[in-house]
């Protein structure tokens, strides 16, 4: 038994020592981990339901609801416009990256202290736990993906360009995973993150264009400082949701631009301040 | 002889958290505004900038396939000198090569999630302690059959008993089989026939020639194990030496023996805040501290503490343990269902919890107090097993008019009645 391991298990030599400075991201390492990846992610998917009634029928419910209150509120009641697209698929096309952002970016600001256990017990790069909560909301944006399909073939509609969707799903994760980096690590030496978090997401919501189209913002705005909303890059992810399912042309191309420059400046920050900070979370945790 | 490990001038300093900065003058308040942003980020705003170092220039090395004991009390450095090892936390100063794959059985049930079956934790836990899953898949019947929960399997973990809970998280553990294992103070859960196979499970580890590094407070399960040993004091290497020798060495320095036992503030771990101990006492009735109690009176101990902060929950407590180590009794002092609810929450201040150990109970010999404060299953503030020694006199007590030593750790008068039932 034993002989059997001493000659699978690669010999590897470390060297501990202080670290100090800007690290950068071990690629090499996080593919050393990849299993560890995987198993947390599969985790965070089997337990997310768990001991709750409905199960997996959240996936479902949740985003319905979300769209009929969204309806009801910008509809019925403010009756904004939504072009020439019909209001259940107008909004739903919006909360699929929505959502896929807001509960990664929840899921990730706490998962380092819900973590703590393991954090302070074994080393792995502490990237995975975040990445492993982002990661496992896809299955919950893989279910609402269906329902959207079912709708757009209630509806009659076909898809514009799905070739750039895979494009926009990405730049979803990636800024969840810049914005939740960034909230990871604070929540570790400040647990008001887990205060502030709630109204982040609403406030983030409200400026992102779910309920209503982009371009009556960028409308209101002056020529010069329409960048400025473009910069929370949940605008153009939108933009290009509703552009590759339902065809609605985006404002400007130049402001998607804007938004993935905005979403590159959080996941290369969020990255650098949390390997900056990971060295001192199993101390203060 | 090549080196598993070698350590050089390692050192491992931590802030204490603690209250807010005061700032006197005009300057230095708008100094803080101005870096405010910086600390924030920093993580820093919370803390002050004293500082302890619990581990201090230690340098040794251990060669490849040695099995080293670490002894030392609590708040020595041992368990830092171990996350250091195992790269959970960095250190301040020095470094530590180490050539081959570590694992560590002080992450016991890492990463278990309650809600998760046996067969799905098992699994979880292997690939956070580093194995790869056709490893686990592998050894998966073995890790089952180790830990003796195969009905179970695919039940819940949330389910289990805490002591099926303890056995399949060490059973994991066990199975990986790593060039350098550490091992911190894993025999301190399970029963008794658990125990055993987990010290055999050590033994074989060692038998294969793999490189071992044991920390205990169970001396002869360090005996046993381990040749060598290094001795730990206040976060400095103090000794080191074959094991019968550094055994000696720790047994005669560790604790002190005049009834009393003080802690001064550099010697409370930087964790147990806001818990502080401040003195252990064994008292005789009229209320002198004595080294040496008597059987035939009762005994008072008395735990001298502070709370920097209110805690909810709190729990003080003792173990009465033989100099071996084996427990006798544990008590706290919020057993009794009424004094917890009124003890709910303790404010800050100054406190003293005290227990009377009964007459007639503690046969003649030596024994060992260890301490604890802690809330029950949120947090362990602090706790030393090896807090205080004192000695039992036995004079008066039963059977003292055969001169013999007597068996067994308690010696209670037991109301004996001798009838004659009948004829021969």
């Amino acid at each position: 038994m034993s002989t059997a391991v001493t000659k699978s298990a690669p010999s590897t030599k470390v060297l501990i020592r202080p670290q100090r400075g800007m690290v950068g991201l071990n690629f090499r390492e996080l593919w050393n981990f990849r299993e560890l990846i995987v198993f947390l992610t599969w985790r965070d998917i089997l337990v997310r339901y768990k001991q709750t009634l409905l199960g997996g029928g959240w996936a479902i419910l949740q985003p319905l609801l979300q769209m009929l209150l969204l309806n009801l509120l910008f509809g019925e009641v403010a009756g904004l416009p939504t072009g020439d697209v019909p209001r259940p698929l107008f909004t739903f096309a919006a909360l699929l990256p929505w959502n896929l952002f807001s509960n990664a970016v929840s899921d990730a600001s706490r998962s380092l202290v819900a973590n703590r256990n393991m954090i302070t017990k074994v080393y792995f790069p502490r990237i995975i736990v975040p990445l492993a909560n982002v990661l496992s909301g896809v299955l919950d944006f893989a279910v609402a993906f269906l329902i959207l399909v079912g709708m757009m073939i209630y509806y009659q509609f076909a898809p514009a360009n799905l070739l750039l969707l895979p494009v926009y799903v990405l730049i979803t994760l990636l800024t969840a995973l810049g914005v939740g980096l960034w909230l990871a690590a604070l929540n570790v030496h400040y647990r008001d993150v887990k205060y502030i978090i709630p109204f982040l997401t609403q406030f983030w919501m409200l400026a992102s264009p779910i309920a209503y189209e982009a371009s009556s913002i960028f409308e209101r705005l002056p020529q010069q400082w329409q960048w400025l909303y473009a910069l929370n890059p949940l605008v153009g992810v939108v933009e290009g949701f509703r552009q590759a399912l339902l065809g609605v042309p985006v404002y400007s191309e130049n402001m998607l631009w804007v938004s993935l420059a905005s979403a590159s400046v959080m996941l290369v920050s969020g990255l650098m301040y949390f390997r900056s900070m990971e060295r001192t979370f199993a101390d203060v945790v | 002889m090549s080196y598993a490990i070698r350590v050089e001038g390692l050192g491992k300093q931590y802030r204490l958290g603690g209250s807010q900065q005061a700032y006197s003058t005009l300057g230095e308040r708008l100094g803080a505004a101005v870096t405010w942003p910086v600390r924030l980020l920093k993580g820093e705003l919370r803390e002050r900038a004293e500082t302890v170092w619990a581990l201090r220039d230690v340098t040794f090395d251990v060669k490849q396939g040695q099995v080293l004991g670490v002894v030392g009390r609590n708040g020595a450095g041992k368990s830092t000198l171990l996350k250091i090892l195992s790269r959970v936390t960095d250190p301040t100063t020095g470094f530590a090569e180490i050539n081959g794959r570590v694992g560590s059985l002080l992450e016991v049930g890492t990463g278990f999630h309650p809600e998760l079956s046996g067969r799905e934790n098992i699994f979880l836990n292997g690939a956070v302690l580093g194995m790869q899953r056709r490893e686990i898949a592998k050894k998966f019947d073995e890790i089952v059959e180790f830990a003796g929960v195969d009905k179970f399997i695919d039940t819940a973990v949330k389910h289990y008993s805490s002591g099926m809970y303890l056995r399949l998280a060490f059973s994991v553990a066990a199975h990986l089989e790593p060039e350098i294992l550490v091992v911190d103070e894993v025999l301190a859960v399970g029963d008794a026939e658990f125990q055993r196979k987990c010290l055999g499970k050590m033994s074989d580890v060692a038998a294969a020639g793999r490189t071992v590094l044991f920390v205990s407070h169970n001396m002869s399960a360090i005996l046993r194990l381990t040749e060598e040993c290094i001795v730990m004091e206040r976060g400095q290497l103090a000794f080191r030496a074959p094991t019968r020798e550094a055994v000696d060495y720790y047994m005669s320095s560790s604790f002190q023996k005049n009834g009393e036992r003080t802690w001064a503030a550099d010697e409370v771990p930087a964790d147990a805040a806001p818990f502080a101990p401040v003195a252990l006492r064994v008292k005789d009735p009229s209320g002198s501290v004595v080294e040496t109690a008597q059987s035939r009176q009762p005994l008072e101990i008395e735990f001298e503490y502070t709370l920097a902060q209110p805690i909810q929950g709190l729990r003080v407590g003792i173990y009465l343990q033989s100099m071996r180590g084996e427990v006798i009794l544990t008590s706290f002092d919020t057993d009794d269902p009424v004094a917890f609810e009124k003890h709910g929450t303790r404010e800050a201040g100054r406190y003293v919890s005290r227990a009377t150990i009964p007459a007639d109970f503690l046969n003649e010999g030596q024994y060992l107090l260890g301490v604890n404060a802690s809330a029950f299953r949120v947090r362990r503030y602090f706790w030393d097993e090896r807090a205080l020694a004192f000695t039992v006199d036995a004079m008066g007590a039963p059977g003292m008019h055969w001169p013999e030593p007597r068996q067994g750790f308690v010696r209670p008068q037991l109301a004996w009645t001798i009838d004659r039932v009948g004829a021969a």
